[in-house]
């Protein structure tokens, strides 16, 4: 969409104002600076999803609009995840964070933060092999996507 | 040679065809109505209250297809525009309203006379724009006016910032615009169109359902045609009236809630549905689960996101309604194929025993003014020539039943939002638009109190419109609910302690006349029309307790009327 300074509130507000539900919703500048481009993880029926759709391309801020999920496509969110860390619990959590591929990327005497970058089943998965009063602190950047292949937005 | 914001804001309006502007001034535009003031072309209307500059603003459109425009100031002056804006919005009206807003350095810091314009407006516009720099206020007006217009029109705010108007830039008004995210759909899918027409020959029960869309589209005239040539039943929406002759034999009248006996029953009863430029809208439809059961639908909309939005239909074709019918009409004609005669015979006969009902029959005998009286010896006077606006209620659904418009751009009233206080200042716009037209507010003593305010403005600038207040000393609507669904516990909606509507008009400069005689109806209205250069207040003291028949209740469908 147009890299104007409230265009994703356009989006949002037609989400809270037609009732659609917003999973997640990720926005960051492109490889043109003139446009940004926007993740959004919704869910309904083929109707309501039909339905969104063609509101989002009524608004006039949006350039162009995919359903990834019509085709191959990856999706990566990232996850940083503060735990208690102390005893043997600091051994435990390393071997975790390698099983998922995770880094641990800041240590102190009592916690640790781990980075997982992975599809959003994955950072369940990991949230909840670890212990839930262990766990200090979430913060999730919601999803990402992108085709598989050569395919892109601009083809 | 570089101008002002101010001077580039009235040179893009005048680049624009502008001819009149409807506003109210204030801190923030002072720079804008400096430079008004210096120039000749462009008229500017003023207003009582910033509502009434929309809605001034709206009616100029609805009865010209051509983009109305409002200018008000920062913080008040916008929130009182919004709720002309959304009434634009729900009904696509092309629309242009400039909104001052506070130097642009003190934006967020709760400024004297500062609301977000763009964060209140932006779910009842099409767009909106805030201006921060002069360099792109031309440009951002040519876009303005452009989204306004195409596609599926709508009002477009632009927010602007006193300094803004102060600052100077070269002045270029763009001769086109072309944007990468907005390129509205023109032509219908040739692959659709043909299935729409092998679908409606084949059709034994077919009816044209035709909505506003085909007024804003300027597709009267090719509706026509392809109606009469089909030889088939037609229904307009609120919305639609005057997009297709209410006096032909063919036309059914309004469909839904309050649609005719007729209209409603051949809705029902269809095999084929041809919609076009309508939204099967809640009104419309009744219970969507008891919709057109036996119906193949055809829907013709500039906006897909109108296309099985609210009923699933089975040929979607996105496109101007203009350039459909068209389409549709060169295809008849090419193929040479016929409709079924035979069965479109006995669906007439079906229709004709439907009409036989009399639906809008009411009691001509009574010793009380009967409001659907008033609208008939409106009609008969003005020979169904007026422009018609109205406000919302009992008063309106009469206006649009007894009214019979034969010319589209006519009737002007609030469908979608539903909102009293239009008719006024809408009318003002309209004789604004049509200055030796006959203008008429059909309204009740409910409605003209929320937008009163206007007489003056109608006094200021000689507007002879004609109002035409059906007063029943209550709010008819919702008394006829409370009637029907509550009992008969009328809460809050007998009207007390109403003014001298005539006293109140005459207080104004006008013209005030009370008429409580049936006998004294027709007469009066035509005393009314010959004072062609007066504003007339003609209050008509109406049976208190009529209601508007056929009605929908609420959960029911089109072949489940209340009817007299």
């Amino acid at each position: 969409m147009e890299n104007e300074a409230g265009a994703l509130s356009r989006v949002a507000g037609l989400f809270s104002a037609r009732g659609y539900n917003i999973e997640s919703l990720t926005v960051a500048p492109t490889e043109d600076a003139s446009m940004s481009r926007m993740t959004i993880v919704t869910s309904g029926s083929e109707d309501i999803i039909v339905q969104i759709t063609k509101q989002l391309n009524k608004l006039i801020d949006v350039v162009k609009l995919v359903n990834l999920s019509e085709a191959e496509h990856i999706e990566r969110e990232m996850a940083l995840i503060k735990v208690k860390a102390v005893g043997e619990a600091r051994e435990e959590y390393k071997r975790l964070a390698d099983i998922f591929n995770g880094r641990i990327i800041d240590v102190t005497e009592a916690s640790y933060t781990i980075e997982l970058t992975d599809s959003g089943e994955k950072i369940v998965e990991f949230i909840a092999a670890i212990n839930a009063d262990q766990i200090i602190e979430i913060v999730r950047s919601g999803v990402s996507g992108i085709a598989r292949g050569e395919k892109s937005l601009h083809s | 040679m570089e101008l002002t914001g101010a001077e580039i804001l009235v040179r893009s309006l005048k680049e624009e065809g502008v001819k009149h502007l409807f506003g109210y001034p204030g801190g923030a535009v002072l720079h804008i109505y400096d430079a008004l003031y210096q120039q000749e072309d462009i008229k500017h209307v003023l207003v009582r209250h910033e509502q009434a500059a929309t809605h001034a603003a709206d009616g100029y459109a609805r009865s010209t297809g051509k983009a109305g425009v409002a200018l008000v100031t920062s913080g008040p002056g916008a929130t009182n525009a919004v709720t002309g804006i959304a009434t634009a919005y729900m009904d696509s009206i092309p629309m242009v309203v400039i909104t001052g807003q506070v130097f642009t350095n003190m934006i967020g810091n709760d400024a004297f006379q500062e609301v977000d314009s763009i964060g209140i407006t932006r779910p009842c516009v099409k767009h909106n724009f805030l201006v921060k720099e002069v360099a792109d206020l031309a440009e951002t007006i040519k876009k303005a006016f452009y989204i306004a217009t195409t596609g599926r029109p709508g009002p477009v705010v632009i927010d602007l910032p006193k300094d803004v108007t102060a600052n100077k830039a070269e002045f270029n008004y763009p001769k086109t615009i072309k944007m990468r995210s907005y390129s509205p759909v023109e032509m219908g899918d040739a692959g659709e169109i043909k299935r729409a027409v092998a679908m409606m020959l084949s059709a034994k029960r077919p009816i044209f359902y035709t909505g506003g869309g085909v007024v804003l589209g300027r597709g009267a005239a090719e509706l026509t045609e392809l109606v009469q040539q089909l030889n088939y039943p037609i229904t307009n929406t609120l919305m639609g009236l005057g997009a297709y002759p209410a006096t032909d034999k063919q036309f059914l009248g309004m469909l839904g809630m309050h649609g005719t006996y007729e209209a409603n029953m051949t809705m029902h009863h269809c095999d084929v549905l041809i919609a076009i430029g309508a939204r099967f809208d809640d009104r419309v439809t009744g219970n969507i689960e008891k919709f057109c059961p036996h119906a193949r639908i055809i829907h013709v909309d500039i906006d897909p996101s109108s296309i099985s939005k609210n009923v699933k239909v089975d040929v979607p074709i996105v496109g101007s309604v203009t350039n459909v019918l068209q389409e549709m009409i060169a295809m008849l004609k090419k193929g040479g194929k016929k409709p079924d005669e035979q069965a479109i015979g006995e669906w007439w006969q079906q229709i004709t025993a439907w009409r036989a009902a009399d639906c809008l029959k009411y009691d001509t005998e009574s010793d009380k003014v009967k409001p659907q009286q008033v609208v008939e010896a409106l009609y008969r006077e003005t020979n169904g020539d007026a422009y018609v606006t109205s406000d919302v209620g009992q008063h309106q659904m009469w206006a649009a039943q007894y009214y019979k418009f034969d010319k589209p751009y006519r009737w002007i009233n609030s469908g979608g939002l539903g909102t009293m206080g239009f008719g006024l200042p809408a009318a003002m716009g309209v004789q604004f638009a049509h200055p030796d037209a006959t203008v008429a507010c059909v309204t009740g003593e409910g409605s003209i109190q929320m937008c009163i305010q206007e007489l003056s403005t109608c006094l200021q600038y000689g507007l002879p419109i004609k109002i035409i207040a059906l007063n029943n000393r209550y709010l008819g609507m919702v008394r006829q609910w409370q009637e029907f669904f509550y009992d008969g516990r009328y809460a809050m909606s007998y009207m007390d302690a109403l003014p001298d509507f005539v006293k109140l008009a005459e207080s104004y400069g006008h013209v005030g006349m009370r008429i409580d005689n049936p006998a004294d109806v027709d007469g009066a209205m035509e005393e009314a029309m010959k004072l062609k250069d007066r504003l007339v207040f003609m209050d008509f003291v109406t049976d208190s307790e009529e209601n508007v028949y056929p009605m929908i209740p609420a959960g029911a469908g089109l072949n489940e009327m209340i009817l007299v």
